[in-house]
């Protein structure tokens, strides 16, 4: 177990390190940082003083083992555009899209689960053809469309739930805030979260159905049906518990993908999170924002899957036990 | 009274064009204590009558007329949840593949259990200890605790007897064996229907064996029933069916089933079985393309000596060398292949037969030892040119007829790129001609190079390939286990043509098995293989008659016994030819 | 023989009967399970034919489209805003209304259709080429340029395809500078979504790949001394091909998403070439005074687009995929 756990780290790590390589080399190299910082009366000496106290004259491998260094702890400069720690901005913001991203994780989870089972247990059913066919619909309409088509319906034209904002938030700790405490928090998160979830949602479901039918062909389900078991025993002990190893790998990438996706559903609801700022960054050219972004998505995604592997661990026996 | 009795039995499967009559009346009954056994070729519907038995039909399929019986009682028109009690309490079942007829999420104990568990009124406590007694019944040492384990920590015929023990578990009257020991080694399947003989008799159970091997049918069966296209051509005591068939099919599929007691010149061939291996226009080697074959350098010596073979594959890779793992899957392995003979290697799976095969090809390159092609010494050529002048002089012939044909080309062209690579022809009319006289050859006809290989039955496509090996016009053709995959009669007539082919054209080959009596049938001279390690070298007869080492006469005990078969039909040849 | 399929069956039942005589090619894809298939589904025939007339509106638009809403001359600021023909106020030159420089929303719709087409498959054929490049490469030689390929892969997915094409944009900005922008915005966005696609090529073509190179026909092409790019590209490629197909056409679908996507936040295609995502963007901001039409017909029409090739790719995958027959 240890030595699993530790392959994996190891693993996780090095994609981190690539990722911070990356982002070191579009924080250094895209565009003159120098130039972003000061205005254009700034002399020439003042610029070269700036670039030597920053540490810009220094040997690349030195500048990337500090950028590293830095963004360990949590320091990954100042905003080109709000002149701000890019890490304070962060923090204001990063409450908002978990939030989010925990809403819509947890709406993707409890429906598609379930109607995944379902359409794969009874394929020919009617109700099994109509959850596929929402779901190819699902798949196909742009996430930002339907947030747009959501707004038009129940902003515009119905009014009950608001278009944009997260509403009341309630401060939590020293610096998380929180929309789950308040009415008008909860209800500005339906829409967005439902938004955010929809396209999760259809993937999860297309895909434990997909595993099912696969399991459900293999012939230790054939030999449980001609040992006389019943088929909840047949259908949930042994077809699902073999759906779940590859589901879990999947869902593990969807769940990472939704912080990313959580961009667009901001843009469209206004909602103030990292996203947002994100997008407002690759508009501007706010190299820092940007290279921050990129390492904290990773951070997390590494970390999602990370957990994904030591759950496969535990589901899977062949990983845990060795052959005699 | 019998156990199971299966009235005029009729099985369809509706298909797009037409309906597909998978069974087409048939009438059998098995006794308590008694095994009767199915057999057929492919297309048979063997597995299909197992399945109609215990429910389980493959949809669309459905039975289509008749009656089934199981002590009496109707049950082939039980509705679905008075048919799944008698799965598992009434009847067993056991199927082909013992590695995944297991969930592999789950110990060997919770699917035990949860199997008495459903058909026997017992508590947890007493399904486990009923568990481990099953165990222990199959002959799995050390029960109580190995039942804790998860497939995956079993061997195969580990596994096949937690099926057997999963399939016994509530006590039923009937037992239906889908081709129980097909996936096992030969030590293995003695093992096993061993034990399937003795649990039948201790238990009193009725028992229900479906396979395609003479060997198994004439082992452990007391009756048999012979399948040929749904249809039901013969019936009876076992010793009789095969000892005196009637019907000309029984005739013909029992005499094509090779033996190890005795060593035929030619399989005959029976047209009841095959139509398609009919002579075609026949070309003349002498003057013809092929024939050139011939006119290679004899050799001073063997044509291929192999000494100290070594063959290690990385098992677990790790940047320390001192932390990688490897198998070594040929050790020190020498032996000499003269010209114009067929040499044989047997061994049992993993044994590392095929490996040498692939070692002597350029697939893989050993990690030690030398193989000597003639004079060229094969492990040293760097130069791409005299790399490419060694393939061109050995070829090979694949196990799996589905596997080893690109399934996106013609068939005319599969057999032309070898021709047309090694540029063996100056034009390409002439290439066509080659690649029609070759398709004549081997049986085909040439008409058959305008179609993909889908369109081919096994047998067939193994034509093709043997086609496609003749195309670079080898000296050295390696077959490795080239009629495994097939029928016994179409075995039959695929062995026949590599003889005939290897007399007209003086090819020497390496032919692996692990089949003995196909081995003898084939051979010279042999070598036995036992993990990696090359145990004997032999005369064929000698090695049937006399063995010296010990692994080989516990293969040949382990042989199934084919005295009871028929001889009639067969030429023995007194002398076999050097 | 041991366990036996029923097409294996057929093949023996064949092995008696000799060979029946090659048919057509015609005859061949006309009696193929695949276009029997094809026929008993009506839903995909619909899609194939939803699909066929989508493209041809979007390649013909400017022979079809009723206005040119790019010709200047022919855009009157006083036909802005038009409600689309069945509501009040309406014009019955602009069928699904206009926009707010009074350009005609149908044709604005099959014009940025066929840039949304266009980047489409610009970019599936871009990244499909790079992907089955690398996975036949990694599955064949396997080692280290498997290792290091895979481990790019890895990367790779780590981040989905939107925040990747983001990121590019946002780069390509930087170096480029925002004057260039609209220049450049087509090519940035071929590259952007080439490079986040390639990976499901390359992954898929990898599997299969090593599944192929195992069977036998490539060890006899092998004996033969065929060398491994001639292996590769004439014996493995067409065998791997099914999944590729499957994948690109869901990909062109996703793509078409994608660039929609990332022209809505506004760095993707640029007003003045506005795709089906442009257009759009544009509808938002009159969203709340009234006049939807402006987004939702786009909107509506980019739905349409993806769900017909979805499904096309829906049933292409279950075709191909003999277990689920």
């Amino acid at each position: 177990m240890i030595g699993f756990a530790a392959r994996r780290l190891l693993q996780a790590m090095i994609v981190m390190l690539v990722v911070a390589l990356l982002a070191f080399t579009m924080f250094r190299f895209v565009g003159d940082p120098i130039n972003q910082m000061v205005g254009i009366e700034t002399s020439l000496e003042e610029r070269e003083a700036l670039r030597e106290r920053l540490g810009l004259n220094d040997p690349i491998p030195v500048q990337f083992l500090r950028f590293i260094t830095q963004a360990a702890q949590f320091d990954f400069g100042t905003s080109y555009q709000f002149r701000q720690p890019v890490s304070e901005l962060f923090a204001k913001r990063i409450p908002a899209t978990l939030e989010l991203s925990f809403a819509s994780a947890l709406f993707a989870l409890v429906v598609g689960i379930p109607m995944g089972i379902y359409a794969g247990l009874n394929r020919e059913s009617a109700i099994s053809k109509l959850f596929l066919s929402v779901s190819l619909i699902g798949i196909s309409l742009p996430t930002f469309f339907i947030g747009i088509l959501l707004i038009f319906l129940f902003s515009v034209t119905l009014q009950w739930l608001p278009s944009f904002g997260r509403g009341e938030v309630v401060q939590v700790g020293s610096w998380w805030t929180t929309g789950f405490l308040t009415l008008s928090g909860l209800k500005a998160l339906i829409l967005p979260s439902i938004t955010l979830g929809l396209y999760q949602m259809t993937l999860i479901m297309r895909l434990i159905r997909a595993e099912m039918l696969e399991v459900i062909r293999t012939d230790y389900i054939k030999f449980a049906r001609a040992r006389g078991l019943p088929d909840r025993l047949v259908n949930f002990r042994h077809a699902l518990k073999n759906t779940l190893v590859p589901v879990i790998t999947i869902t593990g990438l969807q769940l990472g993908a939704i912080i990313a996706f959580a961009t667009i559903t901001e843009t469209v609801f206004q909602w103030p999170g990292m996203g947002l700022m994100f997008l407002q960054a690759v508009q501007n050219v706010d190299i820092p924002i940007m290279s921050a972004y990129l390492l904290l998505t990773a951070f997390l995604f590494v970390a999602i899957n990370f957990i994904v592997d030591i759950l496969y661990f535990f589901i899977d026996p062949r990983l845990r036990v060795g052959r005699p | 009274m019998n156990v199971l009795d299966i009235k005029d039995l009729k099985v369809e499967f509706p298909g797009r064009k037409s309906v597909f009559v998978a069974v087409n009346g048939v009438d059998m009954s098995v006794e308590a204590g008694k095994i009767l056994g199915v057999v057929g070729e492919s297309g048979a519907g063997k597995s299909t009558v197992g399945n109609a038995v215990i429910g389980l039909l493959q949809e669309p399929g459905h039975i289509a007329g008749g009656e089934i019986y199981l002590h009496g009682k109707r049950i082939d028109q039980l509705p679905y949840k008075q048919k799944r009690l008698l799965r598992g309490r009434k009847i067993g079942m056991i199927f082909q593949d013992p590695l995944t007829s297991l969930d592999p999420l789950q110990t060997v104990e919770s699917q035990l259990v949860e199997t008495i568990r459903t058909h026997l009124p017992l508590s947890a406590k007493a399904a486990r200890q009923r568990a481990v007694e099953l165990i222990d019944s199959v002959g799995i040492p050390n029960a109580d605790e190995r039942i804790r384990q998860y497939p995956h920590q079993f061997s195969g015929g580990m596994r096949q007897r937690v099926v057997i023990a999963l399939a016994l578990c509530a006590e039923p009257e009937l037992v239906i064996a889908d081709e129980p020991t097909t996936a096992l080694d030969v030590s293995i399947q003695a093992q096993i229907l061993e034990l399937m003989k003795k649990l039948c008799a201790e238990r009193n159970v009725a028992m229900l064996v479906i396979t395609h091997d003479m060997g198994v049918i004439a082992d452990i069966t007391d009756h048999v029933a012979v399948m040929y296209h749904g249809d039901l051509v013969e019936y009876g005591e076992t010793t009789q069916v095969l000892g005196a068939p009637v019907h000309p099919y029984t005739q013909s599929l029992i005499s094509a089933v090779p033996r190890p007691d005795i060593r035929v010149d030619r399989f005959p061939v029976v047209n009841y079985i095959e139509k398609a291996g009919t002579p075609q226009k026949q070309i003349d080697i002498s003057t013809h393309w092929l024939g050139k074959s011939r006119d290679y350098g004899k050799v001073s010596g063997p044509l291929v000596k192999i000494r100290d073979l070594d063959m290690a594959f990385e098992t677990r890779g790790s940047i320390f060398p001192s932390r990688r793992k490897y198998f070594q899957a040929v050790k020190k392995v020498s032996f000499d292949i003269e010209e114009g003979e067929t040499f044989g290697l047997v061994g049992e799976s993993g044994s590392g037969k095929s490996t040498i095969a692939r070692l002597i090809t350029g697939l893989y390159e050993p990690t030690g030892g030398s193989i000597l092609f003639g004079t060229t010494e094969l492990t040293s050529l760097k130069n791409r040119r005299d790399v490419l002048a060694m393939r061109r002089q050995m070829q090979m012939i694949f196990q799996d007829p589905y596997s080893s044909l690109n399934a996106r080309m013609r068939v005319r062209d599969i057999i032309a790129e070898p021709i047309k690579f090694h540029r063996l022809a100056s034009s390409n009319a002439e290439v066509r001609q080659i690649v029609d006289d070759l398709l004549d050859h081997v049986g085909l006809g040439a008409a058959a190079g305008k179609k993909y290989p889908h369109e081919f039955s096994g047998g067939q496509r193994q034509r093709i390939s043997i086609a496609r090996a003749l195309a670079t016009r080898p000296r050295f053709l390696i077959c490795d286990e080239p009629t495994s995959a097939l029928d016994v009669s179409i075995q039959a007539q695929i062995l026949n043509l590599l003889k005939d082919l290897q007399e007209e054209l003086g090819l020497t080959m390496l032919f692996i098995s692990h089949d003995l009596a196909v081995i003898r049938q084939m051979c010279n001279r042999i070598g036995v293989m036992r993990h990696g390690e090359l145990c004997e070298v032999a005369d064929c007869d000698a090695l049937f008659e006399t063995p010296q080492h010990a692994y080989t006469r516990e293969l040949l005990s382990l042989m199934p016994s084919l005295e009871l078969l028929s001889r009639a039909n067969l030429q023995t040849v007194d002398h076999p030819e050097a | 023989m041991p366990y036996v399929s029923n097409e294996e069956a057929k093949a023996a039942v064949q092995d008696r009967a000799g060979i029946p005589p090659a048919p057509s090619r015609l005859a061949r894809i006309v009696d193929s399970d695949m276009f029997h298939s094809f026929l008993r589904s009506k839903v995909t025939v619909v899609a194939a034919c939803g699909t066929l007339i989508l493209f041809l509106l979007a390649f013909l638009a400017p022979w079809v489209a009723p206005h040119n809403p790019f010709d200047l001359a022919s855009i009157s600021i006083l036909d802005a805003r038009v409600p689309p023909v069945w509501m009040e106020y309406s014009d019955p030159r602009f069928l699904l209304g206009t926009d707010d420089q009074g350009r005609d929303i149908l044709s604005a719709i099959f014009y940025g259709m066929r840039i949304s087409l266009i980047v489409g498959f610009c970019s599936v054929a871009a990244a499909a080429t790079i992907g089955i490049t690398l996975g036949l490469v990694a599955g064949y030689m396997g080692g280290r340029v498997d290792a290091v390929i895979m481990r790019i892969a890895d990367v790779q997915l780590t981040f989905p395809a939107i925040l990747i094409a983001l990121l590019i944009d946002g780069v390509a900005a930087g170096i480029f500078g925002s004057i260039d922008r609209e220049v450049f915005a087509f090519y940035i966005l071929i590259v952007s979504l080439a490079l986040s696609f390639w990976v499901q090529y390359a992954r898929t073509v990898r599997g299969s790949t090593m599944v192929e190179k195992n069977k036998e026909y490539v060890q006899a092409a092998r004996v033969i001394g065929i060398p491994s790019v001639t292996i590769m590209a004439r014996h493995i490629l067409p065998n791997v091909m099914g999944p590729v197909m499957v994948i690109a056409t869901i990909n062109l679908a996703l793509a078409i998403v994608t660039e929609a996507t990332l022209s809505f936040l506004g760095v993707g295609m640029p007003p003045t070439q506005p795709s089906l995502g442009t257009l759009i963007a544009i509808g938002n901001d009159f969203l709340y005074s009234g006049e939807w039409w402006i987004a939702i017909f786009p909107g509506l029409a980019l739905a349409l687009l993806v769900l017909n090739v979805n499904l096309l790719g829906d049933w292409l995958r279950d075709a191909l995929n003999p277990k689920l027959r």
